[in-house]
């Protein structure tokens, strides 16, 4: 038996600047009539030489054997989604092929297919079918995925009656039970609650088990090195490195350090709708000493500047350490005790911490904007900064020590032995 | 339990020979590149598409499947009135109301395939960015979908005629033969107005106002033989004027079996068919690029 699941060939695909657009209106088509059947029918070359030409993906190979699980990572616009999107066959390469042996779920399909109107049971026959399951096959399932699920008493309900919780239940529980011989999992980690998310790392470790390949697309580094043993790094569209997961996911973040430099303004790998944009992190111990170095136990200040200010926009950040794993999380929008509003169109967040809990070293941050319920702007590694040894609770900050990252207010004690405990 | 499906599967896979042939992605090699095995091989997906186009259209509706009957059944009774008692449109010595209405059957499934097939693809496009499936299925879907609904007011096509006392002849058994080109029409028209919409949301618009152009085009609320002998050939463009009247034909008995105008809008439908079918085809691969 072969045991190559997935061989990818010289795997090229091109876009053209213009195609990019959303649509086109006929009147575009029209303004020049003569071309207009050689342009429905065939690019022809003058579009050629007007619209040019973009590589998601550059001559990528590689190949992917039984069992495997691998993690695919690369900054935004690297080509990630454009090889999985190949891969599941939604879109065809430019050049180059893909031989793949068995069937595919991509868990990026969560729900797909759902309607609103059609009840719990008739979304499972339709989303099933979608997926590539025959009916003979749902209807042997069908009990085990409502088990799955837990919402019995709901199937005859229209799903839009469902809580957002009942739905991803119900939809996860169909793709995973597609049983497909390659997985193909795209950020799903990053939506859904906690639950959802260990039910999916569950799901990812069964199939590993079970002798299925994975391919796992994630930004979340800490996950693809306690997923997967191999990792490829894609980069503007190439394979940068395929080698095992430390090894790459090492040369990823030396990779985001490169661009800590660069202007944020001018970045172009951000996602989002791009309403409002991040022009700028500051970072300092406080506002009147400006110095990027920070130490522990020492007051720090983040500031976050936008371009376009709107009301009701929050911003969030996460702390990466220098193996990619998140420390913490903050988020404007979560408001505590001590927080100030200032006026709606403020061009600035200022997040303040009195104590900084973080053991020296090297951190990262990844920055979001969000107004009207959607991400208008996610940057990684919009800033670096290095944290000082000092002094915490009046005690001095270990040296990085390979235990951890952060510190907590604490005091020992050694009681007596009659003491009360 | 899960264990069990585990085990399952994969009994079911050492079975399935299938999982052995590796799929081949790479880029569209030609234009004719069918691939009927795997339309066949999604057949029934195609079925769950129609199944869920005629559940969602009539949940929350009161009247829920009678309005396929009373879709051909209002027009019927508004042009009965307004062209058959006020205009006194001429009918070839049939009762007005079972003259128009054994077009409108042919129509509206014409015209229902016609103008859903154009919005198709984008009120797909969740599942068409996200998942592969044969992107024809689409507008097949929509066509079956539309037969569906023009078997449905039959009965009413088939108590009117007791009614008026018409009885059926062996022409009857040209009716499949109609439907047949009714069919292909659609299909033809549906293909390319929906992988068009993909690129060019004009299509829309156009098909608004061309389905109530190509209406008046189409000898439904008056008989094919008003039309002026000079105007025959352009009127024959319109493929459904020879389906229309080849209806009447075969079910009332009245009217010329094959209407001249046949023989210009067959090929018509043929080409247009033909086109259709390699236009999506060439343009489908790369749906999920421009949705």
């Amino acid at each position: 038996m072969n045991d190559i699941v997935i061989r990818v060939e010289h795997l090229s695909k091109s876009y053209r600047i213009g195609q990019l657009q959303p649509y086109r209106t006929l009147r575009d088509a029209l303004s020049n009539v003569g071309r207009l059947p050689k342009q429905i029918l065939r690019s022809s070359n003058q579009r050629e030489a007007r619209d040019p030409l973009l590589w998601a993906l550059k001559d990528v190979s590689f190949e992917i054997r039984r069992g495997e699980v691998v993690g695919i990572i690369g900054r935004n616009g690297a080509g990630k989604s454009t090889l999985l999107k190949i891969l599941s066959k939604i879109t065809l390469p430019t050049e180059g092929r893909i031989k793949r042996y068995g069937r595919v779920a991509s868990l990026l399909e969560v729900g797909t297919g759902f309607h609103p109107e059609l009840t719990g049971r008739e979304n499972v026959y339709m989303n099933g079918a979608l997926l590539g399951m025959k009916k003979t096959e749902i209807d042997r399932k069908f009990d085990e995925i409502v088990a799955f699920a837990e919402i019995d008493q709901f199937l005859d309900t229209p799903v839009k009656h469902y809580s957002s919780g009942m739905y991803v239940r119900l939809a996860f529980a169909v793709a995973a039970h597609l049983d497909p011989e390659i997985l193909i999992i795209d950020e799903v980690l990053a939506v859904g609650d906690t639950a959802f998310q260990r039910k999916c790392l569950g799901k990812i470790d069964d199939a590993s088990k079970g002798g299925r390949t994975v391919l796992f697309v994630s930004h979340n580094i800490g996950v693809v090195q306690a997923l997967c043993s191999r990792a490829i790094l894609l980069q503007n569209g190439s394979v940068f490195m395929d080698n095992n997961t430390a090894e790459t996911v090492g040369a990823y973040l030396r990779k985001l350090e490169g661009f800590a430099g660069q202007d944020l303004a001018t970045r172009t790998d951000r996602t989002g709708k791009g309403l409002i944009r991040i022009t700028q992190v500051d970072i300092s111990i406080d506002d009147l000493s400006p110095a990027s170095i920070l130490s522990t136990g020492r007051p720090a200040r983040f500031v976050f500047s936008v371009d376009q200010p709107r009301p009701g926009m929050s911003c969030s950040f996460t702390i990466y350490d220098q193996h990619g794993q998140p420390v913490t999380f903050f988020d404007s929008a979560v408001h505590g005790r001590g927080d100030v509003a200032g006026p709606l169109h403020s061009p600035r967040f200022v997040c303040e911490l009195d104590e900084l809990t973080l053991l020296p070293g090297r951190y990262r941050i990844n920055a979001a904007v969000l107004w009207n319920g959607e991400y208008q702007d996610h940057l990684e590694a919009a800033a670096y900064f290095n944290v000082e040894d000092g002094e915490f609770g009046g005690r001095p900050a270990p040296k990085e020590s390979g235990y951890g990252t952060l510190l907590i207010q604490h005091r020992w004690t050694t009681p007596k032995l009659e003491e009360k405990l | 339990m899960r264990e069990n499906t585990l085990v399952q599967t994969m009994k079911h896979l050492e079975e399935d020979g299938e999982s052995q042939t590796p799929v081949v992605i790479e880029p569209l090699k030609s234009w004719l590149s069918f691939d009927l095995r795997e339309l066949w091989d999604y057949r029934e997906l195609l079925y769950f598409f129609i199944w869920r186009d005629i559940k969602v259209r009539y949940k929350q509706t009161i009247l829920g499947g009678l309005w396929v009957i009373l879709q051909p059944l209002m027009p019927m009774i508004v042009f009965s009135l307004f062209f058959g008692l006020l205009v006194k449109v001429p009918s070839d010595n049939l009762p007005y109301p079972i003259f128009t209405y054994t077009a409108l059957l042919p129509w509206h499934l014409f015209a229902y395939a016609f103008y859903a097939s154009s919005g198709s693809l984008v009120a797909n496009q969740s599942l068409i960015t996200k998942v592969y499936f044969p992107r024809l299925l689409v507008p097949l879907s929509i066509l079956l979908g539309g037969l569906i609904d023009f078997l449905i007011p039959l009965p009413v096509l088939v108590g009117m005629m007791y009614y008026y006392g018409i009885e059926l002849t062996w022409t009857a058994l040209y009716v499949p033969l109609f439907l047949l080109l009714t069919l292909l029409t659609a299909l033809a028209v549906g293909l390319w107005s929906s992988a068009l919409h993909v690129q060019y949301r004009d299509v829309h618009h156009i098909i608004n106002f061309s389905t109530q152009f190509l209406m008046f085009a189409t000898p439904i609320f008056y008989p094919a033989s008003i039309v002026p002998e000079n105007w025959r050939l352009l009127y024959g463009l319109n493929p459904m004027v020879g389906v229309v009247e080849g209806f009447r034909w075969a079910l009332l008995g009245e009217g010329q079996p094959f209407h001249p105008s046949i023989f210009v809008s067959v090929p018509i439908v043929i080409l247009l068919l033909i086109s259709g079918l390699l236009y999506f085809n060439r343009v489908e691969k790369t749906f999920a690029d421009h949705l």
